[in-house]
């Protein structure tokens, strides 16, 4: 009898614990205004090929913290500068046997880079789906002659933060059919597929479970419409395809390399899960 | 020797008379502590800023030793009154000798 009613106890405070328990918070009610000027649209109506999922789509920016959202307001506090900045430097600096740098064809950054990051990933004309690192190792390999660099590498995040930058506040505006439409299928496909020990998929959090907190952390919808970003956890630069592999590692499964044509493909269709927020690049995230 | 270190601050332009402006300044830096070992084993010799000074009009603002604990690219923000139309000079001092300014004027209407 005791023994009855210790047991229901616990029973009913577990039922209170479990009601107490859930930490949903939806996206904060905030502006992104950059330098008091430059505004930034943080939700749109989901793209069409989305509604049937969700209504709204959410940058990342309204999932995290003040602190980190006031950093994205301010162009010098947001860390990720110092990397646009270096970017800059590359992009002037004549490398390889052909003794160019990008301006000696590309001139001024600010205008020819204009609206690149903003359709990429995109489809070559040799029909192969490439990412803007791609290019520019293309770049330095058949025009420079020089060597690539690394995916992940510093200068590669440099160079692509200076080129994305160029396309803050334009429409995310990546093609998603004719020659790209098998790409976007095969990365459609990849993100409602389970990976790893823990069997999840990108959808798992990024969709099902958005807004909940996964230990201490508050998914966002997965939005890539701020990378390369500054990344306070890390204490530097992220590229899409090194945070695709942190989500991919955390199912403990074995990861696709940065620059695979899973990534790729993947980054294509996450990319178009953004289409109506603006490139938020170079946003600061934790 | 200390690569790629570009001082960067941010003054306003204008103030009025007495006015308490916010000043932020950052300069990209290492600031290796001396601390830390390389893969051989040797000693990664010591390499930071180890003073910062801000003058307006010759009169000393702040001035502070910073020691190695002090993270990468230093971030420096205070307040200061300006009595008058002026310059700011800004001057970060490097362990192996080497000295960065940066000026700024401020407007007093």
């Amino acid at each position: 009898m005791m023994r009855l009613e210790r047991l229901s106890t616990i029973a009913a405070a577990m039922v209170l614990m479990a009601v107490a328990a859930p930490l949903s918070a939806d996206p904060v009610d905030d502006q992104l205004v950059v330098n008091g000027e430059l505004e930034l649209a943080t939700d749109a109506p989901a793209p069409e090929h989305l509604q049937d999922r969700m209504s709204t789509i959410y940058s990342g920016w309204r999932f995290r913290d003040t602190e980190t959202r006031d950093m994205q307001r301010d162009d010098f506090d947001n860390a990720m500068f110092l990397t646009v900045d270096a970017g800059i430097d590359l992009w002037n600096t004549p490398d390889g046997a052909t003794n160019q740098s990008c301006a000696d064809c590309h001139n001024d950054i600010e205008e020819s880079m204009r609206g690149i990051r903003a359709a990429m990933p995109r489809v070559t004309e040799d029909g192969e789906l490439w990412s803007i690192e791609n290019f520019v190792n293309d770049c330095r390999e058949n025009r420079m002659e020089a060597e690539p660099w690394g995916w992940n590498s510093n200068q590669m995040k440099q160079m692509t933060a200076a080129i994305a930058l160029q396309s803050r506040g334009m429409p995310v505006a990546v093609e998603i059919d004719g020659e790209a439409a098998e790409f976007w299928e095969r990365g459609r496909e990849m993100y409602y597929t389970r990976f790893g020990q823990l069997e999840m998929s990108c959808a798992n959090c990024h969709e099902d479970n958005q807004g909940n907190y996964i230990r201490s952390d508050h998914l966002s919808q997965g939005q890539i419409n701020g990378f390369p970003l500054y990344r306070l956890k890390d204490q530097g630069p992220v590229s899409i395809h090194q945070r695709f592999r942190g989500c991919v590692r955390d199912t403990r499964g074995e990861t696709f390399a940065a620059g695979s044509q899973e990534f790729r493909e993947l980054e294509l269709y996450v990319a178009s899960r953004g289409l109506g927020l603006p490139i938020e690049s170079p946003a600061v995230r934790h | 020797m200390a690569q790629n270190v570009r001082p960067r601050v941010r003054v306003p332009a204008t103030a009025s008379a007495g006015e308490v402006i916010n000043i932020k300044t950052l300069i990209s830096h290492q600031m290796e502590s001396g601390q830390r070992r390389d893969s051989d084993g040797n000693t990664i010799p010591r390499s930071i800023i180890n003073r910062f000074t801000a003058e307006f009009n010759g009169d000393l603002v702040i001035e502070m030793d910073l020691e190695p604990a002090i993270s990468t690219n230093p971030y420096i923000e205070f307040d200061a009154t300006v009595p008058e139309s002026g310059e700011f000079v800004f001057t970060w001092y490097d362990d192996d000798g080497d000295v960065y300014e940066d000026k700024h004027q401020v407007e007093v209407s």
